[in-house]
C-alpha cells in the first residue's frame, strides 16, 4: 500500500511540475542571435553579437563585391559615415586594423543588440555622444559587400 | 487502520490531480459561464489582441483601429478629414485626396466600414468606408493602413446606404440617402414628388490593385435609401436596400415620411444590370466627380475629374429591381451568412421582418405583384416574408450573425441587444446596452464566415459611463462575449467620433502583412533625396525647393541662407532610415500648415511662405533618439530685395 502511495505522490508531483513549466515557456524567446562575445583585451578578437560568427577573408579583394558595397554604402550609410573624416559615426577607413570582420558585419546587421550588450560598442556610443548606429536593414550579402568595400579604403 | 488512512490519502491526491488539471484545461471555454470579465479582456503587456476592429469615426471623418478583446486603440487612419498629426490633407502629397467637385473638402461624416471579401470570406486586403456628407467612397490599404483611394459619387446626396462589398469584392455599393434632381437643376423644392431621383452606384473594384470605378448607377424613385447589404451564397448577384420616405415628402419628414404602413426593401439584381450594360441599355450622363488615387511608390496622390457616368433606368430594364414591402421605415437591411434571410428592421414596427430569398425568387417567377412603383414591380408582402421576430424590443436598427444559426439585433429605444434564432424566430437572450445602441459588429458577421466569439455594440449615448469631460463626452462601444448561450457584457471602451458600424477580422489575417517601412530604392517620389550628397536647394523664380534628408539625428542641409520674404518654400523631406518604427517629424516656425510625420524611406512635402525677415528654426517633432533635441536647423530669411546667395550646408560644409 505504501508503494502505491509513493507512486501517487510521485505522479501528483510530476503533474504539477509539468503544469507549471507550460506557463514559463514563452519567456525564453531569445533564439535568433548567437552570443559570441569574448571580451578580450585585443579589440580585434571581439567578434560582436549577431549572425556572423566566423568569417575568413580571401586574400584577393573581390572587385565586383567592392562596387556593390560602395553603392550600398553611399545609399544607406553616408548620412552618418564619411570616408575622409569622423562624422556622426567613425570613418570606415582602416576599420579592419581596429576590428574583426565579424564585428563589422554584426555592427551593420544587429546594431540594437550590439549597443545593448557588447561592451566595446557601448564604449563607442559614449564616445560618439550617444549617437547610435541605425539599423538600415541590409541583407547579409549587402553587409558583406560593404565590408569588402571597406578593405579598399 | 493505517491502510485505510493511506487509502483516503491516496484518494485525496487523485482528486487533487483531477481538480488541478481540469481547472487548467477548462479555463478557456468555461469562460463564458464562470470566468472573470477582467481576465477575459486583459491582454498582457507585450501580447497581442486576437481580433482587429475597424470602427468608423463618424463625424470625425476617420477610421479607428482597435484590438479585441482589449478595446485598445492602435491608430486613427485619416480618411475624409484633415489630420495635423499625420499631415493628411496638409502636406502636398495628400491634399489631392480631399478634392471634390466642390473643391477641397477637409471633412466628412464617415459611416460604414466594410472589408474586402473573396468567396464570401474576409480576405484582409482593403477596408472601404463611405463619406456621407459630400458623397465619397474611400479604400484603405490593410498593408499600410493608409487611405489609398477616394472616389466621389455623382448624382448622390447623403451617401448613407454604402459602402458594402459583394462576396468577391466585385462591387462596392453606394446608395443615396437623399433624393435630388438628376441632373441637378434650379427648381422649386415643393415639386420633389416624382421629379427627384435616388441614385444607387455600383463601384467596380479591380481584383488585383483595388482601383475603383463607377461602373453604373441605377436611377431609383425619389425615396430615401437607408442601408444595404449584398446577397451572399445563394443570393449572390443581388443587393438589398432599405427605403423610407416612400411618401416622397420634402419637409417635416419626422411626421410626413412615417405615414405609410410599409416602405420597401429594394432588391437589385446586379448581374442582370451587367447584362443590360452589355446590351447597351444604359444612358451616358454628363457628370463631374473627383477620383483621387494615392500612389504607394511616389507617396503622392493625384486627383482627376471624371466627366460622365452610365445610368440604368429600372423602368426600361425589366427584372432589374423589385420592391419587397417591409413595415415602417426599415433601417438595417442584413443578410444572413447563407444568403437566404433578409432581415428588415422597421424602426417604428413592433416586429422584425424576415424575407426569404427563395420566396422572393418564387414570387418573381409567379409574378405575384401588388402593382408597381414608377414601373418597379412590388412583390406581395405575404409571398416574400418567411418569419417575424415578434415584439423583440423597441426601435430595431441592425442585425449581425454568429455563423451558428443566431442573429443579434440592436434596439435603439429600449437600449439592448437581442439574440434570436434564425428559422424559429424565437428570442434567446437580451442584454442591456449603455445607452441607445446603434450599430453592432461581430468580426466577419456580415460575411459567409463569421467569427462568433465577440460582439461590439456601438452606442449613441454615453452619459454617465465615464468621468465627465464637460458637456461633450466620449463616444463609446461595448464588448460582449457571445460564445455561450447567453451574452455577457465584458467591457466598455471609448471610441473616436460617433461609431457608425465597424468591421472586424482575426488578427492573424493581417498581422504578418503589415508593412514595416518603405524601401528607399523603391521610393519614386519626384522630389525624393536618397542620399545626403544629393541634398540641395533650387530656386525657380519665387519658388524655392529644398531637397532635404533626415536620419538620427540631423537634417541635411540644416543651415540654409538666401531665402527671401515673398518666396514660396517647398520642404521636400526624405527619411533615410530603413528600420521599423523610426519616423522623423519636421515643423517650421510660422508655417501655415501642420508638421510632417515621415515614415522610414518616405518623402513628404510642406510649404512655407516666410513673411518676416530673420533666422528661423525648424526641428524634428517625433522623439527619435537620445539626440532628438539636437535635431534642428535654421533658415535665414532676408528682405525681398536682398542679394544674399542661396546656400545650404551641414556642419559648415557644402553637401555636394
Amino acid at each position: 500500500m505504501n508503494k502505491l502511495l509513493y507512486l501517487l505522490i510521485f505522479i501528483a508531483f510530476s503533474v504539477f511540475v509539468s503544469c507549471g513549466t507550460k506557463e514559463n515557456k514563452s519567456s525564453n524567446n531569445d533564439v535568433n542571435s548567437t552570443n559570441t562575445t569574448t571580451e578580450t583585451q585585443d579589440p580585434k578578437m571581439n567578434k560582436g553579437i549577431g549572425p556572423i560568427t566566423s568569417l575568413i577573408l580571401d586574400e584577393t579583394i573581390d572587385s565586383v563585391m567592392v562596387k556593390k558595397g560602395k553603392d550600398v554604402f553611399d545609399a544607406k550609410c553616408t548620412a552618418c559615415h564619411k570616408v575622409d573624416k569622423t562624422y556622426i559615426g567613425p570613418s570606415p577607413k582602416g576599420i579592419l586594423e581596429r576590428r574583426s570582420p565579424e564585428f563589422v558585419m554584426n555592427m551593420i546587421l544587429n546594431p540594437e543588440k550590439m549597443i545593448a550588450e557588447n561592451e566595446l560598442t557601448k564604449q563607442m556610443v559614449a564616445e560618439f555622444n550617444g549617437a547610435i548606429m541605425a539599423n538600415q536593414n541590409l541583407t547579409e550579402e549587402e553587409a558583406r559587400a560593404v565590408l569588402e568595400y571597406f578593405r579598399t579604403l | 487502520m493505517k491502510t485505510n488512512i493511506n487509502i483516503y490519502f491516496a484518494t485525496m491526491i487523485i482528486i487533487l490531480i483531477f481538480v488541478g488539471c481540469s481547472k487548467k484545461n477548462g479555463g478557456n471555454n468555461a469562460g463564458a459561464l464562470t470566468g472573470d470579465a477582467a481576465e477575459r479582456v486583459y491582454v498582457k503587456p507585450g501580447e497581442h489582441d486576437e481580433f482587429y476592429a475597424f470602427i468608423s469615426g463618424g463625424f470625425s471623418g476617420q477610421l479607428a483601429v482597435y484590438g479585441l478583446p482589449s478595446g485598445r486603440l492602435f491608430k486613427v487612419i485619416p480618411v475624409f478629414s484633415v489630420d495635423g498629426e499625420k499631415a493628411y490633407g496638409f502636406n502636398e502629397e495628400t491634399k489631392p485626396m480631399l478634392q471634390t467637385s466642390h473643391g477641397f473638402v477637409p471633412w466628412d461624416d464617415a459611416h460604414h466600414p466594410d472589408l474586402s471579401q473573396t468567396k464570401g470570406e474576409i480576405d484582409g486586403r482593403w477596408c472601404f468606408i463611405n463619406g456621407n456628407n459630400t458623397p465619397r467612397i474611400a479604400r484603405i490599404s490593410l498593408e499600410t493602413y493608409e487611405t489609398e483611394e477616394i472616389i466621389e459619387i455623382p448624382n448622390s446626396a447623403g451617401n448613407h446606404s454604402s459602402s458594402f462589398v459583394t462576396e468577391n469584392t466585385e462591387y462596392v455599393v453606394a446608395g443615396t440617402r437623399f433624393s435630388v434632381p438628376i441632373p441637378q437643376k434650379d427648381m422649386p423644392i415643393k415639386d420633389y414628388k416624382s421629379n427627384f431621383k435616388g441614385a444607387i452606384s455600383f463601384i467596380k473594384v479591380d481584383p488585383q490593385k483595388g482601383d475603383m470605378n463607377i461602373e453604373f448607377q441605377v436611377l431609383m424613385p425619389g425615396f430615401n435609401y437607408d442601408l444595404a447589404h449584398p446577397g451572399r451564397g445563394k443570393s449572390h448577384g443581388w443587393v438589398f436596400f432599405t427605403t423610407y420616405n416612400t411618401e416622397e415628402a420634402n419637409s417635416l419628414l419626422e411626421v410626413n415620411s412615417s405615414q405609410n404602413d410599409k416602405d420597401f426593401i429594394a432588391a437589385i439584381n446586379w448581374q442582370k444590370a451587367e447584362e443590360y450594360i452589355k446590351e447597351g441599355k444604359f444612358k451616358t450622363m454628363p457628370a463631374n466627380y473627383a477620383h483621387n488615387v494615392y500612389d504607394d511608390a511616389t507617396h503622392t496622390a493625384t486627383s482627376k475629374m471624371k466627366k460622365e457616368v452610365r445610368v440604368l433606368d429600372p423602368a426600361d430594364c425589366p427584372g432589374l429591381v423589385y420592391f419587397m414591402p417591409t413595415p415602417k421605415s426599415p433601417h438595417g437591411c442584413d443578410v444572413d451568412p447563407s444568403g437566404e434571410y433578409i432581415v428588415g428592421s422597421g424602426k417604428l414596427a413592433a416586429s422584425l421582418t424576415v424575407h426569404s430569398f427563395t420566396n422572393m425568387k418564387k414570387a418573381i417567377d409567379e409574378k405575384a405583384f401588388d402593382g408597381d412603383a414608377y414601373g418597379i414591380p412590388i412583390l406581395k408582402y405575404e409571398k416574400t416574408i418567411v418569419g417575424e421576430v415578434k415584439q423583440p424590443g423597441l426601435g430595431p436598427l441592425h442585425t449581425e450573425f454568429d455563423g451558428k444559426g443566431n442573429a443579434y439585433t440592436t434596439f435603439f429605444i429600449s437600449s439592448e441587444v437581442v439574440k434570436w434564432k434564425l428559422g424559429t424566430w424565437e428570442v434567446i437572450d437580451r442584454k442591456p446596452t449603455y445607452y441607445s445602441v446603434g450599430h453592432l459588429m461581430i468580426p466577419g458577421g456580415n460575411s459567409q464566415k463569421p467569427f462568433g466569439k465577440y460582439l461590439v455594440a456601438m452606442n449613441k449615448i454615453t452619459k454617465d459611463r465615464y468621468l465627465p469631460t464637460g458637456p461633450e463626452v466620449t463616444q463609446s462601444a461595448q464588448l460582449y462575449d457571445i460564445s455561450g448561450e447567453k451574452m455577457e457584457l465584458l467591457l466598455d471602451f471609448p471610441t473616436v467620433g460617433e461609431p457608425h458600424y465597424a468591421a472586424g477580422c482575426p488578427a492573424s489575417l493581417l498581422e504578418a502583412r503589415s508593412k514595416k517601412f518603405y524601401k528607399l530604392e523603391e521610393n519614386k517620389h519626384v522630389y525624393a533625396t536618397k542620399a545626403e550628397k544629393d541634398a540641395k536647394v533650387v530656386r525657380k523664380g519665387k519658388e524655392v525647393h529644398i531637397y532635404m534628408t533626415m536620419i538620427r539625428s540631423h537634417f541635411a542641409p540644416d543651415n540654409i541662407e538666401g531665402i527671401k520674404v515673398g518666396d514660396k518654400v517647398f520642404f521636400h523631406v526624405t527619411n533615410l532610415e530603413q528600420d521599423y518604427d523610426v519616423p522623423h517629424g519636421i515643423a517650421m516656425i510660422g508655417a501655415n500648415t501642420s508638421e510632417l510625420l515621415i515614415m522610414p524611406g518616405q518623402t513628404e512635402t510642406f510649404v512655407w511662405e516666410p513673411k518676416q525677415v530673420g533666422v528661423w528654426p525648424f526641428y524634428c517633432t517625433d522623439f527619435c533618439s537620445a539626440l532628438h533635441q539636437e535635431m534642428q536647423g535654421y533658415v535665414r530669411v532676408s528682405p525681398g530685395n536682398s542679394n544674399i546667395e542661396l546656400s545650404w550646408t551641414l556642419d559648415g560644409e557644402s553637401l555636394n
